[in-house]
């Protein structure tokens, strides 16, 4: 069944996408985190992806954790449903989620103590387990919801906003990504809007396990001087190793761009994302070079953003599992109550 | 000392290596018995390991019907050198003894008061079989042919069996089909057969099937209309999810494409497990997870997330002994307390009783119309006696009328003619409010599901007030339980009586002998069998109907009577505790003895007056 989409134009001056929504048709609730938090910019990022490449709003399905991160999914597409589980835990959800629906989008949105302490192991195995899902972990380096405490991302030797001095070796969880096996790796900065933006297209319009590291600054508690993860830190450390930008088949390809430094590649419903080498020596289709990369960037005391990683046609837990095409949770007592004569052959087993 | 007579009415233990290739011929031994119309119940008694260490496998054979542990052997067939004295030591005076006398053992090893049988099973491999894997397997099915010569069995019945086994595998069939007549040779030619234990063909088996709870609940799961399980090894649980598997590559493949109905997760851990049967339940599939005390542990903040969220889920717990790792191998019924109320604040689930694999089937699907229903987690109590044993019992049947209930969903047509809708809204009375899949109508019917207190309408809120009536409609929702869960079984006994005996799940079995036995003392106690938590009306009632009840548990704490005390308001004294919790099934001897023993004392008091 379809149902004709009838937004409310309030605003008849804003622009309306393909399907005759506006911006503010993806919106959420006001947001209540603090004034200048990362997170929110990631929401609108989310916002701007989503209106941008026509996404129906209800055929997003929000998934998160505990955390201010993980309260985030409240402030965008209000229209979708929303699912807080509980800490550390998305992943899982978010992967029963996708079996029992395959046609819906999945966006799992976390935060570095959600998805690299106590969910580090869940992480690890949706990774793995290549559930087609849009993953957004949101990287302050704290704790934002208790108050500050270093999460499992913090730099060796960053300092909190107290003074205490982190003595741990962080978890990179782009490096933790690319081993376990997704298939679309990326990061971005919460303050680079222009590169968040096409990264969160292209990890929607991927069909299996997209990750995308966002720092993400907390203004609260780690956003002095001394922290890795503040505004000013990552503006200077920055090192982009490309931008994306979409061509969709229904707009005229322009070629802007000087050969040798544009790749193409198109997705599966012909949408094509250009790549734009910043590095001419960066190739993301190679999972390999990307780590050798992020590992010698990371010694010199660089952040890479960018795409580090996709693979063109990657290959999600649906088709390992060879389910139907059909969503699961759409078969009747037809398809999945086998009949009479089964029975019986069953009970005649047992006998 | 007179050798034990019976026909029809005996036990065998076999003890033997774990990984010996022992267990699928003592099966056939049991099935041999069975298919000569003689009902058997037979146990496997095993360790935590996987080759080595002892198992044993205890087969009652019992023309009269009786499935419980009836304690005792009368034949040991002792094949493990390791655990010969304690095997020497189980053996009822009068019983038999059956090993392998290749090797000599010393008078002081044997006992006076039994009689023993000596096969030189190691020799007659040997002589037979070059093959050391040959031979360790061969001796076995040896020795179930001797067996057909001493009680007198159908050898007939085994090679049918064998034959089943083997179809279109003719290597494997003809050999073990020899080994089969060369043990039963062997016994005929040289001990006096049969010896007082004796199989007579009967025709007491009927229609019934043979089957294990976890095969038989995974069954359920396939006819109940799961199609998500996410799962992780845990003893007695993990046949479930495996059979689970194994059936749905028949039954839930479409024919056309080949696709598979069905998506299966062997998890990292039970917390992965239930979160993804929360996820996939969320969106609408149907979905489960099997596991045991230990997974139910990790699950508990997850199903405190799925109570007050109100999200469906099924958890088959296969209970074994607690607590932490406690007696892994063995079986309790010792998690009714840790999944009535798991999870931290106020929290309450359903749980179901099955009694028997048959039971394990119906409850099984049963929980997901219950799940859907109303919607929350619902736990399927079994435990490792019904759920990893073969247990003859009705065979499976549906109602092929019957719809999978999916509960108040609302659709994108209720939605579209102007429904309201309230995530928590108790929009009919009975405290269960309507739900929506996600990506039901673009505009209408999405809401934020969160494990935070909300409003009707799944707004976030933690006004006092807005909590309280959020909380109280839960209560509501789990009286309406009360309702739609399967009712208690009453058994009224031939005379009036003032005594009542409340029992569960897999003590059935025992049960109903120690009833029979009690009667047959004079002792009349009438029963109740629960199924489900929260109880009916007529649990109360039958408590209210009798002075005294006895509540009849395997676990230490009687966790059902403090559910029943704490749920039902009753006084203590009024519930009498009969728990077993030694890990071994409870048996009829232990049920009746604990109860003729405290009537006797009891009506050492006048009687005042005699109940319903
Ligand atoms: C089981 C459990 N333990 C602890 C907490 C407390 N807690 C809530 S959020 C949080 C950390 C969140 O950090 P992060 O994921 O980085 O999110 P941020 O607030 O920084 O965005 C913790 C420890 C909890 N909610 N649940
Ligand atoms: S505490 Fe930090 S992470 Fe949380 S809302 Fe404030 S700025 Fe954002
Ligand atoms: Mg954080």
């Amino acid at each position: 069944m379809t149902y004709l989409a009838k937004p409310q134009l309030h605003y008849p001056a804003l622009p309306v996408n393909r399907l005759g929504y506006t911006r503010r048709d993806y919106e959420g609730s006001v947001s209540t985190l603090c004034a200048g938090c990362g997170h929110d910019s990631i929401s609108a990022a989310i916002v701007q992806a989503c209106f941008e490449l026509d996404i129906e709003p209800h055929k997003v399905a929000k998934l998160s954790g505990i955390g201010c991160s993980s309260k985030t999914p409240t402030y965008f597409l209000g229209n979708s449903h929303g699912f807080n589980s509980v800490h550390g835990r998305m992943p899982s959800v978010a992967t029963g989620a996708a079996l029992a629906n395959r046609e819906l989008i999945y966006l799992g949105v976390s935060g570095d103590g959600d998805s690299a302490s106590i969910g580090l192991g869940q992480f690890a195995h949706c990774m793995r387990r290549a559930v087609n899902m849009v993953y957004i972990v949101e990287n302050n380096g704290v704790y934002g919801l208790t108050k500050g405490q270093f999460s499992a991302t913090a730099d060796k030797g960053s300092k909190s906003k107290r003074g205490a001095v982190n003595a741990d070796a962080p978890i990179d969880m782009v490096m933790l990504a690319l081993q376990l096996g997704a298939t679309f790796v990326a990061r971005g900065f919460s303050g680079d809007k222009t590169q968040l933006v096409p990264l969160v297209k292209g990890a929607l319009l991927h069909r299996g396990a997209a990750f995308i590291d966002v720092i993400s600054p907390c203004v609260a508690f780690n956003n002095h001087p001394g922290s890795t993860k503040s505004y000013d830190y990552v503006r200077e450390h920055n090192e982009a190793v490309n931008r994306l930008d979409f061509v969709s088949p229904r707009k005229e390809i322009t070629a802007e761009y000087a050969p040798g430094t544009v790749e193409e590649v198109v997705q599966h419903d012909g949408v094509a994302i250009r790549l734009r080498k910043l590095h001419s020596d960066f190739d993301a289709h190679n999972r390999i070079a990307a780590m050798n990369y992020l590992q010698e960037r990371a010694a010199a005391g660089e952040i890479v953003t960018g795409l580090l990683f996709e693979e063109p046609h990657p290959e999600d837990l649906h088709a390992r599992l060879n389910t139907v095409e059909v969503p699961l949770n759409r078969l009747g007592d037809g398809e999945l109550v086998p009949g009479p004569e089964a029975l019986e052959r069953v009970n005649d087993a047992y006998r | 000392m007179k050798p034990i007579e019976a026909v029809n009415d005996f036990v065998v233990k076999f003890a033997n290596v774990n990984g010996s290739g022992s267990a699928s011929a003592n099966t056939l031994f049991a099935r041999s018995v069975q298919r000569m119309g003689v009902p058997v119940s037979p146990r496997n008694i095993f360790p935590s390991n996987i080759q080595g260490l002892p198992t044993w496998y205890e087969v009652r054979v019992s023309e009269a019907g009786w499935l419980g542990r009836r304690g005792g052997v009368d034949l040991m067939v002792a094949m493990n050198p390791q655990t010969w004295d304690q095997d020497l030591q189980e053996i009822e005076p009068g019983g038999y003894l059956f090993y392998d006398s290749t090797k000599p053992l010393p008078k002081s090893k044997f006992r006076d008061d039994i009689t023993v049988i000596g096969m030189p099973l190691t020799e007659i491999c040997n002589e037979t079989y070059v093959d050391a894997r040959e031979r360790q397997l061969f001796k076995n099915i040896i020795y179930v042919g001797a067996l057909s010569a001493l009680l007198d069995i159908d050898p007939n019945e085994i090679a049918q069996l064998i034959g089943e086994q083997y179809k279109g595998k003719e290597k494997l069939l003809k050999p073990n089909i020899h080994a089969l007549q060369l043990g039963r040779a062997h016994a005929l030619a040289r001990i006096a057969c049969p010896i007082g234990l004796r199989v007579r063909r009967a025709d007491r088996v009927g229609e019934r099937i043979f089957i294990d709870g976890n095969s038989a609940a995974a069954l359920g799961a396939v006819w109940g209309g799961a199609t998500v399980c996410a799962w992780y090894p845990l003893t007695p649980s993990t046949s479930l999810a495996e059979a689970f598997a194994r059936h749905c590559r028949r039954l839930r493949v479409d024919p056309d494409t080949g696709a598979n109905r069905y998506a299966i997760v062997q998890a990292e851990d039970e917390l992965a497990s239930i979160g993804i049967v929360i996820g996939a339940a969320w969106n609408g599939a149907r979905a489960f997870t099997a596991t045991s005390g230990p997974g139910v542990s990790l699950m508990t903040e997850f199903l405190g997330l799925a109570y007050f969220a109100e999200i469906p889920a099924v958890i088959f717990n296969v209970q074994r002994g607690g607590p932490s790792t406690g007696l892994p191998t063995r079986t309790q019924q010792a998690d009714v307390l840790a999944c009535a109320y798991a999870s931290h604040g106020d929290t309450k689930h359903v749980l179901l009783f099955p009694e028997d694999p048959r039971e394990c089937f119906d409850l099984g699907a049963a929980a997901f119309d219950l799940a859907d229903r109303l919607p929350t987690p619902v736990f399927v109590m079994m435990d490792l006696d019904i759920g990893m044993n073969e247990v003859l019992c009705e065979p499976l049947a549906w109602d092929y009328s019957r719809r999978m209930d999916r509960g108040k969903v609302m659709t994108a047509e209720m939605l579209e003619a102007g429904r309201e809708f309230g995530r928590y809204l108790d929009a009919d009375g009975d405290g269960i409010p309507y739900r929506t899949y996600p990506g039901t109508h673009p505009l209408r019917g999405a809401y934020f599901t969160r494990g935070t207190t909300k409003d009707r309408y799944a707004r976030y809120s933690e006004d006092g007030p807005v909590y309280v009536d959020n909380m109280e409609r839960l209560l509501a929702k789990f009286a309406t339980a009360k309702r739609l869960v399967p009712k208690p079984v009453l058994r009224r006994c031939a005379k009036p009586t003032r005594s009542g005996v409340i029992y569960y799940g897999s003590t059935a079995a025992a049960m109903a002998e120690a009833l029979a036995a009690l009667e047959g003392q004079g002792i009349h106690v009438d029963a109740m069998r629960v199924r489900a938590f929260p109880f009916a009306d007529e649990v109360a009632d039958f408590i209210a109907g009798h002075e005294a009840v006895f509540v009849v548990e395997q676990n230490r704490d009687a966790q059902l009577r403090t559910l029943l005390v704490n749920e039902l308001a009753i006084d203590p004294a009024k519930l009498q505790p009969v728990l077993h919790y030694d890990g071994t099934p409870i048996t009829a001897r232990f049920i009746a003895g604990r109860i003729a023993a405290r009537l006797a004392l009891a009506n050492v008091k006048p009687l005042k007056k005699v109940g319903p």
